[in-house]
């Protein structure tokens, strides 16, 4: 179809995937967002590892995550020169406080800048980004 | 002092692995950590001096720390190819020689085999490709600029430091670099100007932003009995620190910078307080970089910078005289301008300011700084300075 023939493909970077990513990325896809949690000491992780971080133990636990939590600081970013994003001007970037105790970055997304607050209740969005990666984002939550 | 059979070697590990397409070169080393470690009958919490050759990655030796969750207090990346890991062995006996830190991990991994070319991040030769972080977070545009700005968000948002308060540094420093002849950017300043300079990311404007230029400098330093017959009074180091913070796996506190650690063993090991110290040299990438290190540095309550820094206070003629050479915000930034603080630090102790010279006396000097990205990972190291 002529709209498929000009869609642009995607521009920004986009995760690759390894050993101890992969499942990570597999339950992205399936609109799914998992942390860790170490058996041996309890530790609850993110980015996902092989190892817990807190101690070294291999015995690591893929934890599903409510995709819920609160914006614990966010900017709006206005100046991006990098292929991608300097479309996609201004952009919300946060770092987000998970219920399950860890914090990711991501961008908030389906709100108005301006409406951006430290301590916001919000949301996992997936974003289908290619046919192998999706995305975590955040909206406010409903 | 010889090293002499001051430090040993007490656990070892060698991976395995000959090739390995779907381990990163740090899940490698996570898993050699934890061998050598168990070897040693250490854990990873004892870890407080990290060696690699570095390469990779936002900032080699913090995307390590990053992702082994390491928080360390002396960190080496010297790299000269192959033979890097026996300097290691030469450093960290210094180092843990010299109290500087207590457990150093040295490791290395490649994987010239199974990824012939660099991932996300760059090679750099040290072997390390691909820091693992940047995969979970160059898709959503993190950038220098937009980390510091979420950490000025947040210490507003916790203290109620405003917008204008942040401007008297950018405004104080340019007063400085008018008085500098080689600085970048050298008209005056108002509060009012640096905020109506264009916002780059919410809540930093233009003017909280330090200057790019191109630049270069050196530092020559010696023992104190050697400094004695030398050409200048010499610029004692009384004491240093160093520290990192990161993604802490999740739980980063983006209130609780390094510079807190670093100050501790600053004034610990130099026996020194705030107080002793009469003008700083901070690390001003941003206008919240100074003002964050200010707290840190204990020169006014955690929260309270924004009321410190008003007033004129910072001015070369002031109490407390703070980057006067103009700083990353107007004189000069090529990228990584530490050296700049110990420079500018030595000419003001020596009274080699010129017009911009500190018009109280000065006996000592802190040059303080961060180094990465506030907001993402970063590194804080701190060294007084003194001319007695």
């Amino acid at each position: 179809m002529a709209e498929e023939k000009d869609k642009k493909p995607y521009q920004k970077p986009v995760p690759s995937f390894d050993e101890e990513s992969r499942p990570f990325w597999e339950a992205t896809k399936r609109h799914e967002l998992y942390v860790q949690r170490c058996r041996d000491c309890g530790f609850v992780q993110y980015q996902p590892r092989a190892v817990c971080v807190g101690c070294l133990s291999s015995d690591v636990l893929w934890v599903k995550s409510s995709g819920r939590g609160k914006i614990y600081t966010f900017t709006v970013t206005n100046q991006n020169p990098a292929r991608g994003f300097r479309d996609t001007l201004p952009y919300i970037i946060a770092h987000v406080d998970l219920e399950e105790g860890v914090k990711l970055l991501a961008n908030v997304v389906d709100c108005k800048p301006e409406e951006v607050k430290i301590g916001m209740p919000v949301e996992a969005v997936f974003a289908d980004v290619t046919p192998e990666v999706t995305l975590v984002n955040f909206r406010p939550a409903r | 002092m010889s090293l002499k059979k001051k430090t040993a070697i007490v656990g070892v590990y060698e991976h395995p692995t000959r090739f390995s397409p779907s381990k990163t070169t740090y899940q490698l080393i996570a898993e050699s950590a934890r061998e050598a470690l168990a070897d040693a009958g250490l854990t990873i919490k004892d870890v407080d001096g990290l060696f690699n050759a570095g390469g990779g990655g936002l900032i080699g030796s913090l995307a390590l720390a990053d992702y082994l969750n390491l928080y360390p207090t002396y960190t080496d990346t010297t790299n000269y190819g192959g033979s890097s890991f026996v300097g290691h062995a030469a450093h960290a006996a210094a180092a843990i020689s010299a109290g500087l830190c207590n457990v150093a991990l040295i490791c290395y991994s490649a994987t010239p085999v199974s990824t012939p070319m660099a991932g996300i991040g760059g090679g750099g030769g040290g072997g390390m490709i691909g820091d693992p972080s940047t995969h979970f977070e160059q898709p959503y545009g993190p950038t220098i600029i937009n980390g510091y700005a979420m950490t000025a968000q947040l210490h507003m948002h916790e203290y109620g430091t405003t917008a204008e308060q942040l401007a008297e540094i950018a405004v104080t420093t340019r007063m400085h670099a008018s008085l500098n002849p080689h600085a970048k950017y050298r008209d005056l300043l108002t509060v009012e100007d640096v905020l109506k300079s264009r916002v780059i990311s919410t809540p930093l404007h233009l003017l909280d932003c330090c200057v790019v230029s191109d630049g270069a400098g050196a530092v020559v330093m010696t023992s104190a009995e050697r400094a004695r017959d030398l050409r200048k009074k010499p610029i004692y180091i009384l004491g240093s620190g160093e520290a990192m913070r990161h993604a802490a796996a999740g739980h980063r506190d983006l209130m609780d910078i390094a510079t807190n650690d670093s100050a501790r063993q600053v004034y610990e090991r130099s026996g020194l307080t705030p107080k002793d110290i009469d003008m700083a040299m901070i690390y001003d990438s941003f206008t919240i970089t100074v003002l964050m290190q200010l707290e840190a540095l204990g020169f006014c309550k955690r929260g309270e910078g924004g009321a410190w820094v008003s007033g004129g206070r910072l001015r070369y003629d002031g109490e407390f005289p703070l980057n006067t050479d103009g700083g990353g915000l107007s004189n000069n930034h090529p990228g990584m301008r530490g050296i700049f603080l110990l420079i500018e630090a030595t000419r003001q102790l020596r009274g080699e300011g010129g017009p911009r010279q500190s018009k109280k006396p000065l006996h000592t000097a802190i040059a303080s700084g961060i180094g990465g990205i506030l907001g993402y990972r970063h590194a804080a190291a701190s060294v007084i300075l003194s001319n007695q």
